[in-house]
């Protein structure tokens, strides 16, 4: 049966790039415990919009954990507290009554606030661009089955590939490092037959281009993992710099 | 005059889309590059589409109201793409698919368009392959298949639980390159607001920045839609919470005709309503159906606990009633189904609307590892919405929307009845009839975006090389501009009491009551009232703070609102039009004795083709008859 709650939210509010922020308080009194994180902030957005006052923004859109949209701080982890879980999946039973809940947008200076909770993550569109595909023109594929492939391999690769490009990695690492973002699509195509012909060139510029968008370097803390919604394992990390050092001294 | 022109080519059914190709008219290299092409909507069929353009060598513009093209909501889909390899060596081919397609769609598709969709799904596999697209493989090292609701082949290709996901990457990773290659300019955060025309030809869009509320104008040579479905017309649906009408219904008020608006997938296998503040419905994927088993307890009001109900006092009623095809009976098949159990005062879970999917014998047969290796994802996302854990207790499900067979009415070419715009993907109405097949909507987008519009839209073009780009200080860009601007002013000023969920809220419930799973002519036209009455209510009661000048997400959605207000009035119109069911338009005064589907042919072969007359003009019913030459419609039996 519905249990309710009462909470308080701390919220970051800021109206745009160019302003400053603040945390603002919001009493949250008879949570319902089936809601999720997100419908908990759409109650609260109901009643500021009836209060004359301006909703809280924040990304969201496919609330199924997969569109990799939504992206809050909540108390002080990216995505809450629970592993392997988005904030749209985060439901308020996992909170306790009188708690108070800090929510922030991510932090790193790669992605600046837009409004409220809602970042900027272009970065990594340009990252995507410098390299994370395939060159393959439409209408120009052999067969499916002519390239048999390892299924252990299919699967390490598909697990890579899994990423949903939500930020939590850049947002939980004290360097704003992308590398697990990155690692994961160069670690899925190198784990790929396909990916060989442009194997080289791809790490090269895709690293190139994290660096240029202002994600800072790894340093192997293991943050990024530990908060990642899709369990992105940092060994993609290590293959990404066996990559990198390969890459680096075929081209010298 | 009749602008319903299918423009299906002559011959045979199977040689059709060879000989449309081999003949069709070309574009050379040197005038592509001056040709402007602009793609709105960056799912499987928009990404695929603007990145198979570019590199045909045209000049693309793409956009999409997500911070990425990734986040479209193709993402989401779960289950699998089907394709005619015949891997399985179980006597699949082209022509199954085809027929499967047109019989699942219950004879309401155009034949040409299916034959072509089945014809190209072996090469939207091969290509997704190629593109690194980790499809589920077998211990050889060679692709996996696994079997979908409504076909007795094995013939859908998957990616664990997150095909929609990998395919949509797939499709991304394609766009981004040609994005680097500079051959698409790529728009994040902006919402098509209205089409432009000029002198009878689309020729731009007007584009709204979503963050800091400017109004933008683009010109291009034609105008792809590739927006997705309205399911959220229904307030709660799987759809994801942006999902929207808006692009398709400024380009039907622009001329482009409706087709079959009322043709709505609900589909069987989804999470129960758990209270008011519900914002969506999240699937449970039809391939669970392949190894749970769908049942309610034989008595009303069995309120014990799953485990404690004998199995002779269950009703395995997909089982019972379809021996032939079971728990795998097509979407509408099984919803309604549902329904009739739930009516009938049999419906489990806190609110009696809910069945249960249960795995208890699979897990017996196959073992937990098995289970867990096929819908591992399925049954974690499922616990963490509801608490429960299916390996010990079988899910409740309840049917949800999920899907809109119907969209643009497009030709061959995939053309609306505006010259210059064209409508792929969900947001046609061309290839699912009145019931979609599992796996057949990722198989649709992709073979609309990366085969079809390529070599259909080179047809238009051919005649646009001297077309020199128009600009965009254009009297028809500056009146659409202006028009766009009023209606939004007009939003901001009417500072109502209500909230613009409140609005939509309203319509959803009129709309899941009345032109839902089962629909009327009396409820119908009480729903007919209700939003005409709920469209007053929003233009003089609504509630939007913030500027206009900013981001204010409350503003995005009470454009969008009110278009599915419209949208509205336009389905429970063609539904009170189509006296017959079929697939999942199910009328009650049309029904057999064991209350399945009756379809009319004589009176209903057709697609409502509807045409915009102007504001507070009653619609016109344009119908385009369906010929079927190689498929002969019968009565639909799963039994």
């Amino acid at each position: 049966m519905a249990e309710t709650i009462n909470l308080k939210l701390k919220i970051w509010r800021q109206k745009n790039s160019k302003e400053s922020g603040r945390f603002e308080i919001y009493d949250m009194p008879g949570v319902n415990t089936h809601m999720s994180f997100l419908e908990m902030l759409d109650v609260l957005n109901d009643r500021l919009v009836r209060e004359g006052k301006e909703p809280v923004a924040f990304d969201h859109d496919c609330r199924e954990g997969i569109c990799g949209m939504c992206s809050m701080y909540i108390n002080g982890r990216a995505h809450g507290m629970l592993k392997g879980t988005t904030t749209c999946q985060l439901h308020m039973r996992h909170f306790h009554d009188g708690e108070t809940v800090t929510i922030e947008p991510w932090r790193a200076s790669a992605f600046p606030v837009i409004r409220d909770l809602v970042v900027d993550r272009s970065g990594f569109e340009k990252i995507m661009q410098a390299g994370g595909y395939i060159s393959v023109n439409t209408g120009n594929a052999p067969d499916a089955n002519s390239l048999p492939i390892a299924k252990v391999k299919a699967d390490e690769a598909f697990d890579a590939a899994a990423c949903i490009g939500c930020g939590a990695c850049v947002a939980s690492c004290k360097n704003a490092s992308a590398m697990l973002f990155l690692s994961a699509k160069v670690s899925q195509f190198a784990l790929l037959p396909q990916g060989e012909p442009e194997r080289r060139e791809r790490v090269l510029r895709m690293v190139a281009a994290h660096d240029e968008a202002g994600f800072g370097s790894c340093t192997n803390t293991g943050a990024c993992e530990a908060e990642c919604p899709k369990g992105i394992s940092i060994s993609h990390i290590a293959r990404l710099n066996r990559e990198y050092l390969a890459a680096s001294l075929v081209k010298e | 005059m009749n602008k319903l022109d299918s423009k299906i080519p002559e011959g045979p059914l199977e040689t059709k889309w060879t000989k449309f190709k081999s003949t069709v008219r070309l574009v050379n290299p040197a005038n592509k590059r001056r040709i402007e092409v602009l793609v709105v909507g960056s799912g499987l069929a928009g990404a695929s589409a603007a990145a198979a353009l570019s590199e045909l060598g045209y000049t693309v513009k793409c956009f999409c109201f997500q911070d990425s093209p990734r986040r479209a909501h193709s993402i989401a889909a779960q289950g699998g793409i089907n394709a005619a390899k015949n891997y399985a060596n179980d006597g699949d081919s082209v022509f199954r698919l085809f027929y499967d397609t047109v019989k699942g769609g219950d004879y309401r598709a155009r034949e040409a368009n299916v034959y072509r969709l089945a014809e190209i799904s072996t090469a939207i596999i091969d290509q997704c392959v190629a593109q690194g697209v980790p499809f589920a493989r077998e211990y050889g090292g060679l692709l996996d298949n696994r079997s979908f609701g409504g076909v007795q082949v094995s013939r859908t290709f998957y990616a664990r639980g997150q095909t929609g996901q990998q395919l949509l990457l797939g499709a991304y990773s394609a766009l981004s390159r040609q994005i680097d290659k500079g051959g698409v300019k790529m728009y994040n955060r902006h919402e098509m607001v209205e089409v432009v025309m000029i002198d009878g030809k689309a020729r731009g869009i007007i584009a709204r920045d979503l963050v800091t509320g400017e109004l933008e104008r683009h010109f291009g040579h034609a105008v792809v839609l590739a927006t997705g479905g309205y399911g959220n017309v229904f307030y709660l649906s799987t759809n994801a919470m942006g999902s929207n009408t808006t692009a398709i219904w400024k380009a039907y008020k622009k001329g482009a005709y409706f087709g079959n608006p009322c043709f709505t997938q609900i589909h069987p296998t989804c999470i129960p309503v758990s209270g008011d503040y519900q914002s969506k419905l999240t699937l449970m994927s039809e391939s669970l159906r392949n190894d749970g088993r769908v049942w309610v307890p034989k008595a009303k009001g069995d309120k014990r606990k799953a485990e404690e109900i004998p199995d002779e006092e269950r009703d395995y009623y997909l089982e019972r009633r379809y021996p032939a095809f079971g728990n795998l009976v097509p979407r509408d098949v099984a919803s309604r189904a549902a329904k009739q159990v739930c009516d009938e005062g049999r419906g489990v879970g806190p609110s009696g609307l809910a069945v249960f999917l249960d795995f208890r014998d699979s897990i017996k047969r196959l073992g937990r590892a098995v289970i867990e290796e096929r819908y591992g994802n399925l049954f974690e996302m499922y616990e963490k919405i509801t608490g429960d854990d299916p390996y010990q207790t079988p899910m409740r499900i309840y049917p949800a929307v999920h899907y809109t067979m119907g969209g643009l009415w497009v030709d061959y070419n995939l053309m609306t009845t505006v010259p210059g715009l064209y409508a792929l993907g969900e947001c046609n109405f061309s290839d699912h009839g009145a019931n979609r097949l599992g796996a057949s909507a990722l198989m649709q987008g992709l073979a609309d975006g990366y085969f079809v519009i390529p070599y259909t839209i080179g047809d238009y073009l051919a005649d646009e090389i001297r077309t020199g780009s128009t600009p965009t200080s254009h009297p028809a860009f500056e009146e659409a501009e202006k028009s766009v601007k009023e209606r939004i002013d007009k939003l901001m000023s009417i500072k109502g009491k209500q909230t613009v969920e409140d609005l939509h809220k309203k319509l959803g419930k009129i709309m899941w009551e009345y032109c839902g799973m089962g629909r009327n002519a009396e409820g119908l036209t009480k729903a007919l009232g209700m939003v005409r009455e709920l469209k007053k209510e929003f233009w003089s009661d609504v509630r939007i703070p913030g500027g206009t000048m900013e981001f204010n997400t409350e503003l995005d959605k009470a454009g969008r609102v009110a278009d599915f207000i419209e949208l509205g009035e336009l389905m429970i119109l063609d539904a009170l039009n189509r006296k017959e069911s079929c697939g999942g338009h199910f009328r009650e005064e049309s029904q057999t004795e064991d209350g399945e589907a009756k379809r009319d042919d004589a009176n209903f072969s057709y697609v409502a083709a509807w045409e915009f007359k102007g504001e507070g003009q009653e619609p016109v019913l344009n119908k385009e008859d369906l010929k079927f030459d190689v498929v002969h419609p019968t009565q639909r039996s799963y039994k």
